[in-house]
């Protein structure tokens, strides 16, 4: 594609009017006749168990409808459901009563009596791994590897206990990580000669928090059902994938699950295949025989709306005298929450081994259940945490090594097909698909001036002193495999359809636009369809993991090259030659040469219904997804069918990268840190959609400043309370807290690993942010001020006063 | 809906806990926000002496409208539930994060956070009001044409607040404006395009 005339141009996205007018409606903005409203009645305590339910007096007051326990739920072993009678964190959902009314609902939510046993309970990691300390749940304290076999989520192994000795807790020293047996472990190159020919080897311990994901639509949902199909509208990040989900919640086929979520307010990984209680409107309306609204609150949404995992890692790190890492010695305690398991502490680890490249490294890390709410992924899960706990290392190491902080990553940066972690199933380490980190560090060192401002970082004018950082986050960028589903028809338009969710990235149009872009349609041409599955849609990603721009676009570049070449033979068949003869341009398939000849678009979609067969979608592809097969059948006999899955190769591991420059001014008298100026630069392959590429770096930078500087979870230790609830006690950066002059930039190289050379943004900036903030503090006010984050007023305050590092404690959530 | 405040139903469930014996599911949350739907009496409850009448007239987007109003319903939840104008969001139910921000006679307000009973013979205009003769408002189409929003589910609530603040301050410096909209949160987080999308919103105005 040398000339593109929509990729890597902006656009109007079309939505937009919806959007500015209020039409578009999000899942709370659906309404059904005879609509019951739901709430419901969640654990006051951390752990317990479910004795007994009395809910005589609710059902008795008029205008209550029904109630719903865990016992409705369908039985998954394991695994979370939306209501249960073994509550593992405060806030859990026990049941929900759904009433004409949102006040009768919670009248009868009052009325209803829950015998509970309180068990025991562990908020905090490492208090669960000292010895005699509480475990999460009765069977265990921490989760082990995957299972064999892939079996996924849905059936992990049982919990195994681990305690560590008093020895390993007292051979740490103050404010270090003591160090135990792992969960897992891995390694790879020689450590010890790694370390002995090191120049230097620092050891150093960094609190990485737990932060809610907080979209601005908390996860609300309506159901109904209509000649035994289940309707329902929710909010989820992915369409077409949230569908399986939904009937294993619900317990039914994914045959009888229509999902409308044409917009989602924000998801941020909390929301990728759905939520799990989406199955209780769903099912209360089943057993209420009425349409069910359930409008979850801020409030609850601080308990059942999913937060980051918190890290407490401890890095061991050899550099030689040119700032060249020898080895690296990574060990990770991770709050798991109370479900899962999660995987963030093994993201984080590959992460390590990618973005700082080490010649020899050893990952060992431990996955801890406690008594707080449910983790799940949230933007760059696991890469940010690596930032938080290593990049402290490597600006104390440049600092000691009279390194400049660029150079020192430009150094250890991964460079093209670089290897990277241990050695995979095949016998081999795994390879990048390529990398362009020099190129973008260079890039935005020569923006942001770095040589300039570093000049003065470190210079105290009154009580200010400014400093400057940079970061490399990665994430992984992109999965394969998905279908595409499109036709040409005889009203002249191309009509795509997609699976993916509508975030407002605008990655559901920018796919569209590549398959307008292969077949010459203009953009004006273009219907892209959306977010309803009772619309046909194919198998498409789930929009997480930064995967849409590169799956989706892979797999719409295979569906318009099938439709391009089923035009072509369309035009062979009628006016003579082969397909090969034949061109497209100007809405029509014409003879090379001569785009006067041939037949327009719309002359080829009527064909193609006359011809049938594959042509119009009435026969598909053996290899297409069964959701794909279904929505094909919808579209058959509309006209000129794409339809394809993505089967083309990839040789290597497809990261995204973006490198953060920070300028942060610190008032050494009130501690107040202020970001001054930050500029992003993404190695993300080629650009789409250059406008919502920098919204998604400036947004995703933004995410991980607030890491850095203000957000946090914080708990009742005693009673396994959260106390950081809602926005008001951890507080997200508003429009006053980003910094004068924000930047983003692509170097905008293509990746040779996929056709059209994009891979995904959304998650590595969010490392980039939380790491050049980070390290621009460290450079104001010194590398020993902090080693936890966030890197608050107070805290910096406190260390300057007291010349040596406070707030030492590895406790989790304070 | 007088009950007694949320505290004191968390500290029983908390000597329930103490105790280990029967605790109920109370938690602080609920009871501000809570929408009635149907014309029903609150169960339990004899109407008080004093309560305000329930049928009142609106002025809402320069029309006007007859609803049926419980005396502690919020005006974000008459204006979603009982005249149809979903445009105005709800994202924190208590004035934290501004999605629900409305004009009553032209000032930004929290709607979650007034009382319907409050804006009796005020003009209320809520996103929907703002478009006019099939012509986006002047900050709508900056908006649109910068894309200043991501998700948008915070959209109404900052073209809102913008829209008022700019009637005091036609021509605002990016930081006054800044300050104008800070009541507002946005998670996708480019704040930074939306203040230059509001900026030229300002500018679109003057033009007009």
């Amino acid at each position: 594609m040398a000339e593109n005339k929509l990729i890597g141009h902006n656009y109007t996205p079309s939505d937009l009017v919806a959007k500015v007018t209020g039409r578009a409606r999000y899942a709370e903005d659906f309404r059904a006749d005879g609509m019951l409203f739901c709430k419901l009645l969640v654990s006051p305590m951390p752990h317990a168990r479910v004795r007994g339910i009395d809910a005589s007096a609710a059902l008795a007051m008029p205008g209550v409808k029904a109630i719903l326990t865990a016992e409705d739920l369908p039985e998954f072993v394991g695994a979370e459901k939306a209501l249960t009678n073994e509550p593992f964190y405060a806030g859990e959902p026990i049941l929900a009563v759904a009433a004409v009314d949102e006040v009768t609902a919670a009248e009868a939510v009052e009325r209803i009596i829950v015998d509970l046993e309180p068990l025991p309970f562990v908020v905090d990691p490492l208090e669960s791994l000292r010895p005699g300390g509480p475990n999460a749940r009765t069977t265990g304290n921490a989760w082990g590897p995957p299972m064999p076999g892939g079996q996924g989520p849905n059936a992990p192994a049982p919990p195994k206990t681990i305690k560590w000795t008093e020895q390993q807790f007292a051979d740490a020293d103050e404010g270090r990580l003591p160090i135990g047996e792992p969960g897992e472990e891995w390694s790879y190159g020689d450590l010890d000669a790694g370390f002995k020919d090191a120049a230097i080897v620092l050891d150093e311990t960094f609190v990485v928090q737990s932060t809610g994901h907080h979209p601005m639509e908390t996860r609300s949902a309506m159901a109904y059902w209509q000649n035994g199909k289940l309707y329902l509208h929710g909010s989820t990040q992915s369409v077409a994938q949230t569908v399986p989900a939904i009937a294993r919640w619900v317990g039914i086929e994914p045959t009888q699950v229509v999902l409308i979520s044409e917009y989602t307010g924000g998801g941020f990984g909390s929301k990728g295949g759905g939520t799990v209680s989406m199955a209780i409107p769903a099912l209360l309306s089943k057993k209420a025989n009425a349409p069910v609204m359930m409008r979850i609150s801020r409030d609850d949404e601080s308990s059942i709306g999913r937060a980051r995992t918190n890290m407490t890692g401890r890095v061991k790190a050899g550099f030689a005298k040119d700032g060249r890492i020898t080895a690296l010695d990574l060990f990770i305690v991770q709050d798991n929450g109370s479900y899962g398991p999660m995987g963030d502490h093994r993201s984080a680890g590959l992460a390590a081994s990618i973005i700082y490249h080490p010649p020899a490294m050893r990952w060992r890390a431990i996955s801890v259940l406690t008594n707080t709410p449910p983790r799940s992924q949230q933007r760059s899960p696991g890469p940010m945490q690596a930032n938080g706990m290593i990049e402290p290392v490597i600006t104390k190491a440049a600092k000691q090594l009279g390194i400049d902080q660029v150079e020192i990553r430009k150094i250890n940066s991964p460079v093209g097909k670089a290897m990277y972690g241990p050695v995979g199933p095949t016998g081999q380490r795994p390879r990048l698909t390529s990398a362009f980190i020099v190129e973008a560090l260079d890039k935005g060192k020569e923006t942001f001036r770095w040589d300039e401002k570093k000049a003065y970082s470190g210079q105290r004018r009154g009580s200010k002193v400014r400093g400057v950082g940079v970061a490399v986050g990665p994430h992984g960028a992109g999965s394969i495999g998905f279908d595409s589903l499109m036709t040409i028809r005889p009203d002249g338009k191309l009509y795509v359809q997609t699976g993916v969710g509508n975030l407002g990235t605008h990655s559901l149009m920018d796919l569209a636009r590549v398959a307008a872009e292969v077949l010459a349609m203009p953009w004006e041409k273009v219907e892209v369809v959306w977010g309803d599955t009772g619309k046909g849609v194919p198998w498409s990603c789930l929009s997480v993991g930064s995967q849409t721009t590169h799956a989706m676009t892979r797999a719409n570049f295979a569906g318009a090259n099938d439709a391009k070449r089923k035009l072509q033979e369309i035009a062979a068949k009628d006016l003579g030659g082969g397909p090969d003869d034949y061109e497209l341009g100007n809405e029509r398939v014409y003879r090379r040469g001569s785009p006067g000849s041939g037949m327009s678009y719309i002359q080829a979609a009527k064909r193609a219904i006359e011809l049938g067969g594959k042509y119009d979608g009435h026969e598909v592809p053996d290899d297409v997804n069964a959701m794909t097969k279904r929505a094909a059948a919808m579209h058959a006999g509309l006209g000129v069918m794409g339809v394809a899955k993505d089967n083309y190769p990839r040789n290597g591991t497809t990261y995204s990268f973006v490198v953060g420059f920070a300028e942060v001014e610190i008032d050494v008298e009130t501690g107040k840190v202020t970001l001054v100026d930050y500029l992003g630069v993404g190695d993300v392959g080629t650009v789409i959609n250059p406008r919502s590429l920098l919204a998604q770096i400036k947004g995703g930078s933004c995410l991980g400043i607030a890491h850095a500087l203000q957000q946090k979870w914080v708990f009742d230790q005693k009673y396994g309370l959260m106390v950081s609830r809602r926005f008001h006690y951890t507080k997200p950066l508003t429009i006053l807290d980003i910094p004068v002059t924000m930047q983003a930039d692509a170097v905008n190289l293509p990746d040779p690993e996929t056709p059209v050379g994009a891979r995904g943004v959304g998650e590595p900036p969010v490392g980039a942010g939380y790491g050049a903030v980070l390290n621009a503090i460290a450079d104001a006010v010194g590398v020993e001020v902090f080693r936890r984050a966030p890197v608050t007023s107070d805290l910096v305050l406190m260390s300057l006063e007291n010349g040596r590092r406070m707030h030492e404690p590895l406790q989790a959530h304070v | 809906m007088d009950q007694p405040p949320s505290d004191a139903r968390s500290g029983i469930s908390r000597r329930a806990f103490i105790k280990g014996v029967i605790a109920s599911g109370a938690v602080a949350s609920s009871a501000a926000y809570l929408f009635r739907g149907t014309g029903e009496t609150i169960f339990g409850q004899a109407s008080a002496p004093g309560s305000v009448e329930r049928l009142i007239t609106l002025n809402v987007n320069g029309q006007m409208r007859r609803v049926d109003v419980m005396r502690q319903e919020t005006l974000a939840m008459t204006l979603r539930y009982k005249l149809g104008l979903t445009g105005t969001k709800i994202g924190c139910d208590r004035a934290e994060c501004g999605a629900c921000t409305v004009l009553v006679d032209d000032v930004p307000h929290y709607s979650c956070s007034m009382l319907t009973h409050m804006v009796r013979g005020r003009r209320v205009q809520t996103i929907e009001g703002l478009a006019s003769g099939g012509q986006l408002h002047p900050v709508q189409q900056a908006v649109v044409d910068e894309q200043g929003f991501q998700c948008a589910f915070c959209l109404p609530g900052f073209v809102m607040a913008a829209v008022g603040f700019l009637k005091t301050n036609p021509n605002p410096t990016r930081q006054e404006l800044a300050h104008g909209i800070s009541g507002n949160l946005c998670r996708c987080q480019d704040y930074d395009k939306i203040l230059t999308s509001l900026m030229r919103g300002g500018e679109y105005m003057r033009r007009t």
